[in-house]
């Protein structure tokens, strides 16, 4: 096992838009909105930067592409500028490198910024053509929701669970995370909801509903990243370090070996056991004080919670029901919101889940402020169950 | 002896019921009320003549298919390419090899019974098998006759001189420009004449100078025949035809109208297949078809007739699989006959790049994997390095055809939200025996009718259709094993 990256790297500041359905914004005036308050929250000027990660995965859509759109934007002053695309784990993936930059020590300040314009396409969802030449000739003609569905069909037959208790599970995760949602003032959707809702809503991709799914949205989040004796150099307290972080890629394994079976992610469990090796955490249940997962669906994070062993196999659907990942449970989920109450603005998403586990490090995080938490983790997931990448963050206060 | 060694067919699984039709379009076309009994036979929307095909062949050859197969015919009117050969589409999927002679049939209902005197005339002394297809996807304007008259569907068959069991005692062949309809290039209908001329100068005028002919050049008297394959749509006209030549009522074959309609170029074959499920060593069979004139072929099935079977049931199976369509709606859709709002979603460009297709021919339309030498392990798609994780060798697969593999669903969903010609789309996790899986489109399921575990067999379909180039992309797709779950 390598050294690691364990507060080598302190946040310097964060920042991040109002997510929604941003009618009013192109990529570049979300990019503005996030990085104003990045840079303010640092106390540094943009001169200060000497390099940035750039995060925004279907680029067709709005920004086109290469890092040139970052640098336009921001005027950055002819720094070293990447573009980064690693499905939904770009944003945590702009993270890494701007971490590693300054871990390395080839930056003494690295930027990362993440951007996702989704809503002018036209229609609802993200759009699906992601496969290239050989895979669109046979991969099934699936969405998101259809390909995430599967873990529940997957799941109640390895745990025989009965589909209407895992239904209600998968409801009360998105409940959670509305009554979070809706105390976030940058959240695209504020609204409380009761399980009857989700319930009875109507189908997307079986068994997923529509409260099942997380919303499309446009949104921007940033980072910028420095050493911890820089950071306190620039007057910083109380800093937050990143403890760990691991990134996970399938090889093929799940789609093409029937050792898998579906219920599970492969790659978050070895991103996970490597992240908590590297972070020093040995019992995550007891010593993770809150999460952001990838929530895109219900069935993602009720999985995901097992993924990262802070449930057991097999029982995460009944810590959901009994309130363990609620607010006020012993480990908060999605205390922002999640995906859920954000949408998923992928190049942002991974920077907006940093972004909270920062706030609520800070004791900045408003309404929605936990007690003295000290450990938070990220997770990501992009691709497919069968296919995909999975990336995880933990940062802390430093020494925790 | 010429003649036929094997057989088969397909008619797919939905049963456009008549009644439905006629009440949504009786306002403005009364006569069709005498047309309302029964059901036709349609496509489902990934299904055409070419995947019918394909689907006819499979049953007739079995897994394996003959060595020493040496030629594929197809014959039908509707084949998706009209500058693309279509029966080597189907040679590909069918995995026939490329040492092979292809030909494609087409431009009249007289395609299917022509083709066959040729492949069964030309055979001589040659050794090697041909496998013989017909597959017609009848394309009629909404409410008229023909929507109501028509089906779709394919035959199958084996031509060689060992084994066979269906003798060819031979033919007659005339050509007569009479034009009952026609379909002029770059038209998607026929237009017709009016049915009593064809019945009354066509039919009765032209098949009893054929049926003549052929019995002066046989050994065999039309007082003979047991079995006797004729389509027409026009009832009574074969029954006629029998009794004016002195062939027993008896062996008129039913047209099968109502169970699934005329399927065009296919259809005597579809009706020959049939009758060779039942067909007795010994018993004559008279084939006609119809079309600018007519062919008439003579068989005498063999001892060994009783112990062939198609190795998917035939067309008595797929006959019996039939699940009624009572949304007229549906088949107007999967047919291109309205314009429908399908949403932005279905933009999404299908171009497919012709050079990466051919690259990967076989494993798209072959449906070929890998099985690695070393350990064993089969994947899909085929790989420079083994995916199972305690070998990893490099180099060390070989072609491993999935088509055949029996495989269930893992995990699956109904998905609303991707766009689908017949929404909601499934898919899933299918895993095959002895290893290997695909996340796959599922296709023949209704919505509540899939579950974990239910047995399912890949079958040749089209994936997605690129409108604004007009190609067609095809590949396997997971339908429910009728075999296992009957």
């Amino acid at each position: 096992m390598p050294k690691g990256i364990r507060d080598r790297v302190a946040i310097l500041g964060m920042g991040c838009s109002k997510f929604g359905e941003r009618w009013d914004c192109d990529a570049d005036d979300l990019i503005i909105e996030a990085y104003e308050e990045c840079i303010k929250d640092a106390g540094i000027e943009t001169s200060q930067i000497d390099a940035a990660w750039f995060s925004t995965a279907i680029e067709e859509i709005h920004v086109g592409k290469s890092a040139v759109p970052l640098s336009v934007a921001l005027r950055l002053p002819y720094i070293p500028v990447t573009r980064v695309e690693n499905y939904c784990a770009s944003g945590t993936e702009a993270f890494r490198g701007a971490v590693y930059a300054v871990a390395s020590g080839a930056a003494d300040i690295a930027l990362a910024v993440g951007v996702e314009k989704l809503k002018d396409t036209g229609y609802g969802g993200l759009p699906q053509n992601m496969a290239g030449a050989v895979s669109a000739m046979t991969w099934a003609n699936a969405s998101a929701p259809g390909s995430f569905a599967q873990l529940a069909t997957a799941y109640q037959t390895k745990h025989g669970v009965d589909p209407k208790d895992l239904k209600r599970a998968m409801a009360q995760v998105s409940v959670k995370s509305h009554a979070n949602g809706a105390k976030n003032p940058k959240a695209h959707l504020q609204k409380v909801i009761d399980t009857d809702a989700v319930l009875n809503a109507p189908m997307i991709a079986e068994p997923l509903g529509l409260f099942d799914c997380c919303g499309v949205s446009d949104g921007s989040a940033a980072a910028i990243v420095t050493t911890p004796e820089i950071a306190r150099k620039l007057g910083k307290k109380d800093l937050v370090t990143v403890k760990a972080l691991q990134l996970a890629v399938s090889n093929g394994m799940e789609s093409q070996h029937n050792s898998w079976d579906g219920s599970y992610f492969m790659t978050t469990r070895h991103a996970a056991e490597r992240a908590y090796k590297e972070a020093g955490i040995t019992n995550p249940r007891d010593e993770v004080s809150m999460f952001e997962c990838h929530d895109c669906f219900s069935i993602t994070e009720l999985v995901t919670a097992e993924d990262l062993y802070i449930s057991k196999e097999g029982d995460a659907w009944r810590d959901f029901l009994d309130g363990f990942f609620d607010a006020d449970g012993k480990v908060p989920a999605q205390i922002d919101g999640g995906l859920k109450c954000f949408g998923h603005p992928i190049g942002a998403s991974g920077l907006r889940m940093l972004y909270e586990m920062y706030m609520q490090l800070q004791g900045r995080a408003g309404a929605r402020q936990l007690s003295d938490p000290k450990i938070g983790l990220t997770h990501n997931l992009g691709g497919f169950p069968h296919q995909n990448v999975s990336s995880i963050a933990i940062v802390g206060l430093e020494g925790a | 002896m010429a003649g036929i060694t094997g057989f088969g067919g397909y008619v797919p699984r939905l049963r456009l019921q008549r009644k439905s039709v006629v009440e949504a379009n009786g306002w403005f076309n009364p006569g069709l009320a005498g047309l309302a009994k029964g059901e036709r036979s349609m496509c489902n929307w990934d299904e055409d003549s070419l995947t019918m095909a394909v689907e006819a062949g499979r049953d007739c050859m079995g897994e394996k298919g003959p060595k020493d197969l040496r030629a594929i015919y197809l014959a039908s009117t509707t084949l998706p390419f009209a500058d693309r050969q279509n029966a080597t589409v189907a040679a590909t999927a069918l995995d026939l090899g490329e040492d092979l002679k292809t030909v494609d049939l087409t431009s009249s209902q007289r395609a299917g019974t022509s083709g066959m005197i040729d492949a069964l005339e030309g055979m001589g002394d040659r050794a090697g098998q041909i496998l013989y297809l017909a597959a017609d996807h009848r394309q009629t304007a909404a409410s008229g006759a023909q929507e109501l008259q028509m089906g779709d569907g394919a035959a199958s068959f084996l031509l060689g001189q060992e084994n066979v069991v269906a003798e060819y005692l031979g033919s007659h062949q005339m050509s007569v420009d009479f034009v009952d309809h026609y379909r002029g290039q770059n038209r998607d209908f026929d237009y017709n004449w009016e049915e009593r001329w064809i019945r009354d100068e066509g039919y009765f005028k032209i098949v009893p100078r054929g049926i003549d002919a052929l019995f002066a050049k046989v050994d065999v008297a039309p007082a003979d025949v047991d079995i006797m394959v004729m389509p027409a749509l026009i009832r009574g006209v074969p029954q006629k035809i029998a009794k004016g030549a002195g062939i027993p009522d008896a062996a008129v074959q039913d047209n099968l109208h109502a169970v699934m309609g005329e399927a065009g170029a296919a259809h005597a074959l579809i009706m020959l297949s049939k009758a060779l499920q039942t067909a007795k060593p010994g018993q004559v069979i008279l084939v006609i078809g119809w079309g600018q004139g007519c062919d008439l072929m003579l068989f005498r099935a063999t001892d060994a007739i009783a112990k062939f079977k198609p190795a998917l049931g035939g067309v008595d199976a797929s006959l019996a699989r039939g699940k009624a369509e009572t949304n007229y709606n549906r088949y107007l859709a999967f047919n291109d006959l309205i314009d429908r709002d399908k949403g932005i979603r279905a933009e999404t460009d299908a171009q497919t790049a012709l050079s990466t297709l051919y690259r990967k021919r076989e494993m798209v339309l072959g449906f070929k994997g890998g099985k690695c030498t070393k350990c064993g392990t089969v994947q899909y798609p085929k790989a420079h390095i083994c995916v199972n994780p305690n070998c990893g060798a490099w180099h060390s697969q070989e072609d491993y055809r999935f088509s055949d593999v029996p495989c269930t669903v893992q995990s699956w969903t109904a998905d609303g939200l991707t766009y689908s010609p017949d929404p909601p789309t499934h898919f899933g996790m299918v895993t095959f025996e002895g290893g290997g899986r695909l996340m796959a489109d599922l296709t023949d399921v209704d919505k509540g009718g899939v579950e974990v575990g239910m047995p399912l067999r890949m079958v040749f379909r089209i994936k997605v259709e690129d409108e604004r180039r007009g190609f067609k992309k095809y590949f396997w797709k997971a339908a429910p094993d009728h075999r296992k779950t009957a």
